[in-house]
């Protein structure tokens, strides 16, 4: 099922994605105190812009999105909630440390994934990208846990998943279906 | 060129209760050097050791972190000289194991071993301080003053490797060392949440 609120423009209906705000609440709500990132223009201009100007949270821009995948597995051990916010090529170019640092190693790294270009009126498994196809699948083989946020109502189901994954000490992944508005 | 067992003596000596971060064969030599419950293995991925040290050292803000690295994981994780060198933690200090080889996968070169300078990565990324040792003697004296710098510090190594050791990768990726890291990182925490924390940057 595709949730997200609808918006009327002219004749069409626009689905809607979720506003970076919204989410910069979440992980406040979740205790995130740190997010490493790399640029995604998915999230860019609505979530990445305004947690550089966040005076609570504190951004690592990394080089490459396994960086971050480390970073957060290290601020883990020290009682830090911290996110990986990255594309979903970072993801996929990550695979073996996701692997490796969270899965083998069962720690809460949490990331939030931007799905570029997903269409926003399809399942991540029906887009005609065969890159968005097979990202849940291949969470789902990992045993990573996951969270689909498409607009402002699934915002809600961050926190918990991020509360999950530090009580449990297990990754976890959100995958963000639409453009993150400002 | 030191040995690597005979570098690392002169650090287990000075390390303190320092966290140490050792890379690939050369935690099986650092961890008969310094058999500690605050050396971190957990490095995951090749490539990580400096990633993983940076999120300890911004998590222990007040605590030193030493990083071993090797060369051939280095080389597969270049940007974390630019991130750690733009984050600039003052309590992070990164060596990298220079000896030219893949030695924990057949001893192949690593490419461009007789032209690449780390030393000159780092500085080109922005580490303040950057240093190169090849003689034991040099390292010896020279050690106290690099550890007591305001990081982020990076040294290389040139070495060849120690006495040949068994590798137990079951032992330093499986979870009992996790554990017992986590216990002995307790007591620093808990005087971690009475020091005053750094604070938060907009970049």
């Amino acid at each position: 099922m595709i949730c997200g609120k609808t918006h009327l423009r002219g004749n069409t209906v626009e689905l809607q994605g979720p506003r970076g705000a919204e989410i910069i609440a979440a992980f406040k709500k979740a205790g995130v105190g740190i997010v490493a990132a790399l640029p995604d223009i998915w999230t860019s201009q609505g979530l990445l812009w305004p947690l550089s100007r966040d005076n609570d949270i504190r951004l690592l821009r990394v080089c490459k999105e396994d960086e971050g995948i480390s970073i957060c597995a290290g601020l883990s051990f020290c009682d830090q909630r911290a996110v990986m916010l990255m594309q979903y090529t970072g993801l996929l170019d990550s695979i073996n440390n996701i692997r490796a640092s969270a899965v083998d190693y069962k720690l809460p790294v949490c990331m939030v994934v931007g799905l570029l270009q997903k269409e926003p009126d399809k399942k991540p498994t029906e887009s005609k990208r065969y890159g968005i196809r097979i990202v849940e699948p291949i969470l789902d083989a990992m045993g990573v846990d996951r969270i689909l946020i498409e607009g402002s109502e699934d915002v809600a189901l961050l926190p918990p998943a991020i509360d999950k994954a530090y009580a449990t000490s297990r990754p976890m992944a959100a995958l963000i279906g639409r453009e993150v508005r400002k | 060129m030191m040995r690597r067992d005979d570098c690392f003596k002169a650090l287990a000596a000075l390390r303190g209760d320092a966290i140490v971060v050792p890379a690939y064969t050369a935690a099986f030599e650092w961890l008969r050097a310094s058999p500690s419950p605050l050396n971190y293995f957990s490095i995951g991925a090749m490539g990580q050791a400096s990633s993983h040290a940076l999120g300890l050292a911004l998590g222990l803000p007040h605590h030193k972190i030493v990083v071993l690295d090797g060369d051939g994981s280095l080389l597969m994780n270049m940007g974390a000289l630019v991130t750690i060198a733009n984050i600039a933690p003052r309590n992070l200090v990164h060596f990298v194991n220079d000896n030219g080889s893949y030695e924990a996968n057949g001893n192949h070169p690593t490419p461009g071993k007789d032209r690449v300078s780390f030393a000159g990565f780092a500085r080109a990324a922005g580490y303040p301080h950057v240093f190169e040792y090849d003689d034991l003697a040099a390292w010896q004296k020279e050690l106290p003053r690099v550890l007591s710098l305001q990081g982020p510090v990076f040294g290389v190594l040139k070495l060849v490797p120690g006495e040949p050791l068994e590798m137990d990768y079951d032992f330093i990726h499986g979870p009992a060392v996790r554990q017992k890291f986590k216990d002995a990182l307790k007591p620093i925490l808990a005087k971690g949440r009475t020091s005053r924390p750094e604070p938060a940057v907009t970049q």
